[in-house]
């Protein structure tokens, strides 16, 4: 048995756990644990240039791995950075642990130089959080944090640790547990068996069938099985924003995504549907519209997920089953294996005529401009058609999400990560750095605006220290476009701190003054070629600057108060 | 409605504001609370009152239960129990008065455990209703100080809240 301080414990842990990389940023909180990495080799760590990037890295590592991610900052100051990647992480549900540095445990409390109350600032968005008291509780508490960040429905976790915690003088037996029974926390088991066969009753008897699958099906790992059941079942299926890639974009019955920008055939089929079976998803008003009385309003409603909060909790389910997503899936695929009652053939085909009809409505077409302007759509398609659909593409949030969810079909998870939930400007770049750290050969793509991208710009020096090729798409409509969007339809066009007037930088320029290579795109002429260009470049950081058309609004777009067929088709017509 | 949940959770520093916490954080309303050790040292038990409908309820039960330091709860409201909360409460006493709140005091099975000249402290133990009943009872201005403890409760039978 080893006799190790706090902070090499520290590490010693997290090698113990698998980890085997971390973002953060030091401070004086945390420079026994900086020494302590110092003199390791396990894990490695990748120095942010702001600790909200650190957060956001991890978290898109997180994404694009499944593993958790793990984050390091100092106290105070430290800390509250933080605070949005954790938020961020939480709202979606992604694994994450931050080690934050704290005051010494004589000083926690008398506001000490960068005091704060990390466990108390940071509970209302964490899974869990623990204040390390002593060095010996490392180990277990690491294990601990690990399992709860991981498991049932993932979350962040936060473990606060005094600098006396982590003093190199004090040395203690080091034992990594092996397993953590904790009798106050318990992962849901399997679906109970006889809900699943209650929705499998439904799901045979349905008429107009429609499958609603989220987020949770990507963290649970169960698109195959969502894939195996929804292609065996040939029912119609929709993925939220945060589950895209859940079901491949491209097959035949997928619909597109739903909800606020939802298409309009997969919309349609929502609010018509006589049966939906809901996996992984937690009916978000971005999905329902604000009303949900309106919502399905002839549904059966069938919800699978591993968070009983999560279930009923905005839509009252029918029949509702608690259990992982992969549990339930093959039982169901069992199930309906075994049952004598067959899919209604008859009805599916007088659906999917109606569908078909809805889908003619080509809710997505683009109209070309005719004086070379570059429409924003035009620039995800042909990123799509260069990167061959098989790039990691993390994005910011605005228009340029929107379009990115709407014109990059994803085939498989894992590939779109962008923040759902809290909506944080600023994630994508970082969690691109983090994918592209995670898949050093992938192609990482960060779609983003003029706007997000300078909530975290800084990182441009991280890429440029750990070689980091990614390539940034930026759709600059010279506006906070999607403010703007609101603006034009709510707001009489009143343009209210949404446009910069003449303060945006040469952003060819400051990608260069970083050391990388940046490309301006102001003609549609030269769009696939300088784009391909920019591609090609694949051991350097491209910042692709492509002006767009700034009158462009994203539609369809859902009334406000509607119901889920009620859209915004395009500036002039309406559902 | 009016719910009485009963919880054990950890006895670990922070686990209360995590509670509380909840409550405030998805705008539901805690009517009373009270927290102590059990016989079990690692254990506290925390009953607090609140209200809404069926589906409120049921979502505060299941955050509640998502909380990791909650170990086990139960809604004490959805079978029969027993509820008590006790109440010391200071009032004005002096020439006549000190008669008829004796009284008052004696019919709801209350006792006088201090007192001075002009004030008498009073103990009583029962249902929040039956302490908002001696209050009234005794008269606004009579009432110099209350301090009750919120209401504590357990099943009626055999039916346990342990681990």
């Amino acid at each position: 048995m080893d006799q190790l301080s706090g902070g090499e414990a520290l590490l010693r842990a997290l090698h113990d756990e698998g980890v085997e990389i971390i973002f953060g940023y030091p401070g004086g909180a945390v420079l026994h644990i900086y020494d302590a990495i110092f003199n390791q080799d396990k894990v490695e760590h990748i120095l942010v240039r702001h600790e909200q990037a650190a957060t956001h890295a991890a978290d898109g590592y997180a994404r694009g791995t499944g593993k958790p991610g793990v984050v390091l900052v100092t106290s105070g100051p430290g800390a509250t950075n933080a605070i949005t990647g954790i938020a961020t992480a939480y709202m979606d549900s992604i694994p994450m642990v931050v080690i934050s540095g704290q005051v010494e445990s004589r000083m926690i409390g008398t506001d000490g130089f960068q005091e704060t109350d990390m466990v108390g600032v940071s509970r209302p968005i964490v899974k869990h959080s623990f204040m390390v008291q002593d060095a010996a509780e490392i180990p277990r508490i690491v294990k601990k944090a690990f399992h709860i960040a991981t498991t049932g429905r993932p979350g962040p976790v936060v473990i606060d640790i005094p600098k006396d915690v982590t003093d190199p003088k004090t040395k203690f037996d080091y034992e990594y547990p092996a397993d953590i029974k904790m009798r106050s926390y318990t992962v849901p088991a399997k679906g109970h068996s006889g809900q699943i066969k209650k929705a499998v009753d439904v799901l045979m008897a349905a008429k107009r069938p429609m499958i609603y699958a989220g987020g949770g099906v990507i963290q649970g790992e169960g698109s195959p099985l969502l894939t195996e059941l929804t292609r065996k079942l040939g029912f119609p299926i929709t993925n939220t924003l945060m589950g895209l890639g859940a079901y491949p974009a491209s097959d035949k019955q997928f619909l597109g995504m739903l909800g606020m920008h939802g298409t309009y055939e997969a919309n349609m089929s929502m609010h018509y549907c006589d049966v939906l079976l809901a996996i992984g998803v937690r009916f978000d008003d971005r999905v329902t519209n604000s009303d949900v009385s309106k919502f399905c309003p002839d549904a059966t409603i069938l919800h699978v997920d591993i968070d009983p909060a999560s279930i009923s909790k905005t839509v009252a389910a029918d029949v509702p089953i608690v259990g992982s997503v992969t549990s339930v899936l093959e039982e169901m695929l069992s199930q309906i294996a075994s049952s004598k009652q067959k899919v209604d053939q008859k009805s599916l085909k007088v659906w999917w005529d109606q569908i078909e009809q809805w889908r003619e409505k080509d809710s997505l077409a683009v109209t070309p401009s005719t004086d070379g302007t570059i429409k924003p759509q035009e620039v995800i398609q042909a990123v799509f058609e260069i990167t061959k659909g098989d790039a990691y593409v993390s994005s910011d949030v605005g228009q340029h999400q929107m379009f990115a969810a709407q014109y990059y079909g994803f085939d498989k998870p894992r590939r779109w990560i962008n923040s759902g939930g809290l909506g944080t400007m600023g994630f994508g770049f970082p969690a691109a750095m983090g994918i592209q750290l995670a898949f050093p050969y992938a192609v990482s793509v960060c779609i983003t605006g003029e706007g997000s991208f300078q909530m975290n710009l800084q990182e441009l020096a991280t890429c440029m220290q750990y070689k980091l090729p990614v390539k940034i798409v930026c759709l600059n409509n010279r506006a906070l476009g999607m403010v703007k969007q609101w603006q034009d339809m709510q707001y009489g066009g009143r343009y209210s701190h949404s446009t910069y007037e003449e303060s945006l930088p040469d952003f060819v320029k400051l990608a260069e003054a970083y050391g990388h290579v940046g490309i301006r795109i102001e003609d549609k002429s030269e769009l696939d070629a300088k784009l391909r260009e920019a591609f090609s470049l694949t051991d350097k950081l491209v910042f692709i600057d492509v002006l767009v058309d700034p009158e462009e609004h994203v539609y369809p777009m859902a009334i406000k108060g509607g119901a889920m067929k009620d859209m915004i088709l395009s500036k002039s017509e309406r559902t | 409605m009016r719910r009485i949940i009963s919880i054990l959770m950890e006895n670990e520093p922070g686990a209360l504001s995590r509670v509380v916490g909840l409550f405030s954080q998805r705008n539901y309303n805690i009517d009373s609370l009270t927290v102590a050790p059990t016989e079990d040292k690692s254990l506290s038990r925390l009953t607090l009152t609140t209200s809404g409908d069926e589906r409120r309820i049921e979502q505060i039960t299941k955050h509640l239960n998502k909380l990791i330091d909650v170990v086990k709860l139960v809604d004490l409201t959805e079978g029969a129990h027993i509820e008590r909360e006790l109440m010391l409460i200071k009032v004005k006493a002096s020439g006549a008065q000190r008669g008829e709140v004796k009284r008052t005091t004696d019919i709801f099975r209350g006792q006088i455990v201090d007192l001075t000249n002009s004030v008498f402290s009073i103990q009583l133990t029962g249902t929040s209703d039956k302490l908002d009943a001696f209050i009234t009872a005794l008269g606004e201005n009579v009432v110099l100080e209350v301090a009750r403890t919120g209401v504590s409760g357990i099943s009626r039978g055999e039916k346990i809240l342990s681990l």
